[in-house]
């Protein structure tokens, strides 16, 4: 499959795939931004993504192309690195290139009823300029190998991630707080980032990643070396959501447009955490990072502190998307723990979750925003009763919320189950009975959602309520049969995961 | 047949069985036509596993991994193959119960019901012949989760919360502790396969300690062994109607439960390193605990569902038991249990369900004479219930037998002794039904009139009739059977203190 889309595209336009990736949709969005109607805007973006997912397929078929995956390096404009940008492609990069590009392009399909029924018409074509903004902004953070670009597409993410949040207002009005707290922290977030990628410029005189990573070699006990990695970690940690630094993530996830929470739930931490894993083992490298720095002894404490607090805080939501929001919070954690395992089976564990994560609440969320277009209102009570009224949609629902709580045959089971083993392996019991512990209170919080959807009686039976329209529904189960196969057929995303990880652990920082 | 395509034929016939009730939904005759069928020759194709597993020729089947490491892989054993048998031929006779009494009652959603029970009977036999911890891990939650909606059938407040404990308690279980110990296992041994003698021998590092943690969390994690203190879903997930508490709640769901506390004492752990596990003996003595305890719950309950609950609570623990005594012949005493005891308690279950189809009562001090009506129910119940506390010619007499032995020969004086206890309480709780339906003591109050003209439908009596005398024929058979299961269990010390199909 992924041959024979590769096979397809002519080599001198695969040649430039890293650079397509990125510009496609950066040149369409402010073409879609003049475009006289919503409809033109969203066929446009729907194109943009397309010829990113495309392309995305092209970088993982070269990766895969040499046994343990190859390294591409493409210099921006000719100019070679150093001075030049340079984009680098590895297992780990089209690995998160691949999801973000397939959940954009889902996404942008999904995206019309939802956006009619909650955008203004004259702002539509701005929104989905933003979208594919945003969208433009994550896949240059998951594809450049420099440290300063990175923090640009960041910014050109995050900025338009504020304009589609706020957007949500027409909805409910809490949604511009929400976007300006969100602001506010995001802002921060970049700015220690920046401040750390200065002051690694400062001690060592680059900014392309590859290069940074040979020259921190010998810098350990540098204050400026330090206190750069100290920034870039806790600002990273903001975007990522990294517990207690994830105060911005539910009120921006409950009261944007579905449509932007479902995009941002599935990609937007995805691609910070992603950042976070390249500045920990590529760029300060596993021996800095783990063994030079106390600094890392936060992250295995946070991330089980996010599993067990936010779990029991969802548990205790009334509104089903701050339930999932907590949720996404705590699944973090999960991902945060594997990562600091540091071996290769506790990275690619956590790789692993990433991408069922994003086909989970990928899912979730498509439900719930199909839902939303019948019955406004997203609190446990406009739930009641909806799996008689949508099953199609509910069932697809139910499915992302028993891959969720780890119930074999779903994805969720496969990836909580190569997170135990990695935790066996390495010895930290401990840390498994917290897994099994937040799994529970995972049984609980989507336990009382699918209660109500399923057994309760409705509690206005007079309202009209329906199915969600087509466009939503083929989505929602290509990603809910995308959690069942996962389950069943894992092995090809566990092989992305396990190649991702590899990469990390081969040291290749020629 | 092959062994691989019986296998085959064995998981995708319920699919198939569960595909054709939907489509036949709209005419019950048809409908009620497939999963008789269809049981029928699930049944058949369990005597050709059986066949295989005796002849000794392979019988396995792979599905492919679903990541690398973790396999669907199958593999018919003795033990599974028993269970395999039981299950699906109790189907067979539950069937023709179902059809009397849901039609009785007028119950509603009946394609669901039979949808559910098949997909049930697909995990109870995905269950059953697994060949590895993953498998059996998978088709433990889908037994769990299919039996949901058949707990939860009669749609009212009582049932919804019944079935949420039902739910939670064995989601709970078994991803808090049974997951766990799957995991730990793989971690430890490299390898998830049942390996006859103990897949924990290839365990490098294996310490008491760790050995002891896993098994705790083993005999916890399976919440459907209801070993005390996670019994409490049993009783409350009788508001089920009641073919399901027959066949579920006394042979399928249970069944899984003890079977699979049996498949890991015998090929995960191994009679070896199970001996030289400490946390066995406190496992021992809770099942021990349990056996006694919830019999004399059981004494309490007038309800007759829920002291047939308790019961069942109590003779699940004799499996667990046998499991731990981590003996040849305390495995030959739950292996037969699980026969044994699922002909007699699915006895008692239909007769229970017969009385209530055709009177309405659920209470025991209201069922006084109530056996002049009712001869065949109550003298089916009579027999099920000997054969329960373990009276020859019957068919429970051998398990507890085999599990004396096991305890003699492994010097555990006190376990006879509950045994014996755990008898006589089950004369003291289950016999004076029968006999105070029969013969009433003089002066007793006429019981109150059939609800259902006509009485119990003749399907609802045939089957418990059929069963009781099944108990008697097993009594007969056990020599075949213990031989069949002989590879599975290992030889007993003294080889020939059981004659074949005579007294001991």
């Amino acid at each position: 499959m992924i041959e024979l889309i590769s096979s397809l595209v002519p080599a001198d336009i695969a040649a430039h795939a890293p650079a397509l990736l990125v510009v496609a949709p950066m040149f369409l969005a402010p073409i879609a931004a003049f475009m006289p109607n919503g409809r033109l805007a969203w066929l446009l973006s729907i194109i943009a993504t397309g010829v990113s997912l495309i392309m995305a397929i092209v970088l993982l078929a070269q990766v895969r192309s040499i046994e343990g995956g190859a390294v591409l390096s493409y210099a921006m404009g000719g100019w070679a690195p150093d001075a030049g940008i340079e984009f680098r492609i590895d297992a780990l990069n089209s690995m998160v290139l691949l999801l973000v590009s397939v959940i954009g392009f889902l996404a942008a399909i999904f995206s019309w009823p939802s956006v009619v029924a909650e955008v203004r018409d004259a702002k539509r074509a701005m929104f989905y300029a933003a979208y594919l903004v945003c969208f433009t902004g994550l896949c240059g953070v998951a594809s450049t190998g420099d440290a300063f670009n990175l923090f640009v597409f960041l910014e050109i993410s995050s900025i338009a991630t504020y304009v589609l949040v706020a957007l949500g207002a027409s909805r409910d009005r809490r949604a511009l707080p929400a976007a300006a707290n969100y602001l506010l922290m995001g802002t921060i977030g970049a700015s220690f980032f920046v401040v750390g990628v200065g002051f690694l410029y400062a001690a060592t005189g680059t900014l392309n990643m590859a290069e940074l990573a040979v020259r921190l070699q010998d810098m350990q006990g540098n204050k400026a070396v330090l206190a750069g990695y100290a920034f870039i970690f806790v600002g990273l940690g903001i975007k990522a959501a990294m517990f207690p630094l994830h105060q911005w993530l539910p009120n921006a996830y409950a009261y944007s447009p579905s449509f932007v929470t479902m995009f941002l739930a599935a990609t937007a931490t995805k691609v910070a955490i992603y950042a976070l894993v390249r500045f920990l083992f590529t760029v300060f490298g596993l021996e800095f990072a783990f063994e030079g720095s106390t600094l890392i002894w936060i992250l295995m404490p946070m991330g089980i502190a996010a599993m067990i607090a936010c779990s029991f805080q969802a548990v205790f939501q009334t509104d089903v998307r701050r339930t999932l929001a907590y949720s996404s919070v705590a699944q973090v954690g999960y991902m945060l723990l594997g990562i600091s395992i540091a071996t290769t089976a506790g990275v690619s564990a956590g790789m692993f979750h990433l991408v069922n994560h994003a086909l989970i609440k990928g899912a979730l969320f498509m439900a719930l925003a199909g839902m939303v277009l019948s019955y406004q209102g997203t609190s446990l009570n406009d739930l009641k009763g909806l799996g008689r009224s949508a099953p199609w949609t509910m069932t697809a629902f139910a499915i992302g919320a028993v891959s969720l709580i780890g119930v074999p045959l779903t994805a969720g089971f496969q990836s909580k189950f190569a997170l135990v083993n990695a935790l066996f392996e390495h010895g930290w019991w401990w840390a498994v009975a917290v897994v099994m512990f937040s799994s529970l209170l995972a049984v609980v919080y989507m336990g009382r959602i699918l209660e109500a959807v399923f057994f309760r009686a409705p509690s206005n039976p007079n309202k009209r309520r329906k199915e969600a329209p087509l466009l939503i529904l083929i989505p929602l189960w290509i990603l809910a049969i995308a959690n069942i196969w996962v389950g069943v057929q894992g092995g090809f995303v566990a092989g992305l995961a396990e190649d991702a990880a590899m990469s990390l652990f081969i040291g290749d920082v020629s | 047949m092959s062994g691989e395509m019986a296998i085959a034929a064995a998981l995708l016939l319920p699919l198939l069985i569960c595909a054709g009730i939907w489509l036949a939904g709209r005419v019950p005759d048809l409908r009620e036509g497939v999963t008789l069928l269809g049981a029928g020759a699930l049944f058949v194709i369990a005597i050709i596993i059986a066949g295989h597993v005796s002849a000794g020729t392979p019988a396995e089947l792979s599905l492919g991994e679903a990541v690398p490491g973790l396999e669907f892989a199958f593999k018919a054993e003795p033990l599974g193959a028993l269970f395999a048998l039981v299950a699906s031929g109790l189907w067979i006779v539950n069937s023709f119960y179902s059809i009397g009494y849901m039609r009785g009652n007028r119950e509603r959603n009946q394609t669901r019901f039979y949808m559910c029970f098949a997909i049930a009977l697909f995990g109870a036999m995905g269950v059953a012949l697994s060949a590895n911890l993953f498998t059996l891990f998978v088709f433990y939650e889908i037994l769990t989760l299919s039996t949901y909606p058949l707990v939860a059938h009669k749609g009212d407040a009582n049932a919804q919360r019944g079935a949420r404990i039902y739910l939670m308690t064995l989601l709970g279980t078994s991803i808090g502790f049974l997951l766990v110990a799957v995991i730990w296992t793989g971690a430890l041994a490299g390898s998830l396969d049942f390996v006859p003698g103990g897949l924990l021998q290839q365990a490098e590092g294996l310490t008491p300690v760790v050995a002891s943690a896993l098994l705790l969390l083993f005999a916890f994690g399976v919440g459907k062994a209801a070993l005390m203190p996670f019994h409490f879903w049993l009783p409350n997930a009788m508001v089920a109607p009641t073919p399901v508490s027959a066949l579920l709640h006394a042979v399928a769901v249970v069944k899984a439960g003890v079977f699979t506390i049996l498949k890991v004492a015998i090929y995960v752990f191994g009679e070896e390193i199970l001996n030289a596990t400490a946390s066995r003996e406190f496992i021992l003595a809770v099942a021990c605990f349990t056996i006694i305890v919830a019999s004399l719950i059981a004494m309490t309950k007038d309800n007759l569902k829920a002291r047939l609950a308790y019961s069942t609570v109590a003779q699940l623990a004799y499996v667990t038991c046998g499991a731990m005594l981590a003996d040849p012949a305390g495995f030959m005493g739950g292996s037969l249990q699980i026969a044994a005891h699922a002909v007699g308690k699915i006895t008692l279950f239909m007769c229970a369900g017969a009385i209530y189809v055709a009177t309405g009562l659920t209470n025991i001090s209201d069922m006084r004479g109530l056996g002049k009506r009712m001869p065949l129910v109550f003298i089916a119940f009579f027999i099920a219930s000997l054969s329960i506390i373990g009276i020859p010619p019957l068919a429970g007499d051998w398990p507890k037998y085999e599990l004396m032995q096991g305890a003699a020969d492994a010097d555990l004086d006190y376990v006879p002794i509950v045994l014996i206890v755990s008898s006589l309480l089950n004369i003291a709780y289950l016999l004076p039904i029968p006999i105070l339906a029969l013969m009433p003591p003089p002066g007793s109050p006429e019981p109150a009139p059939y609800k259902r003209p006509g009485g119990a439908p003749l399907l609802t009596v045939a089957a418990p009739c059929f069963t009781a005398a099944l108990c008697f024929i097993m009594f007969f058979t056990v020599g075949p059977i213990s031989e069949f299961l002989e590879p599975a269990t290992g030889e007993r010390i003294p080889s020939a203190y059981m004659t074949t199909g005579g007294a001991p």
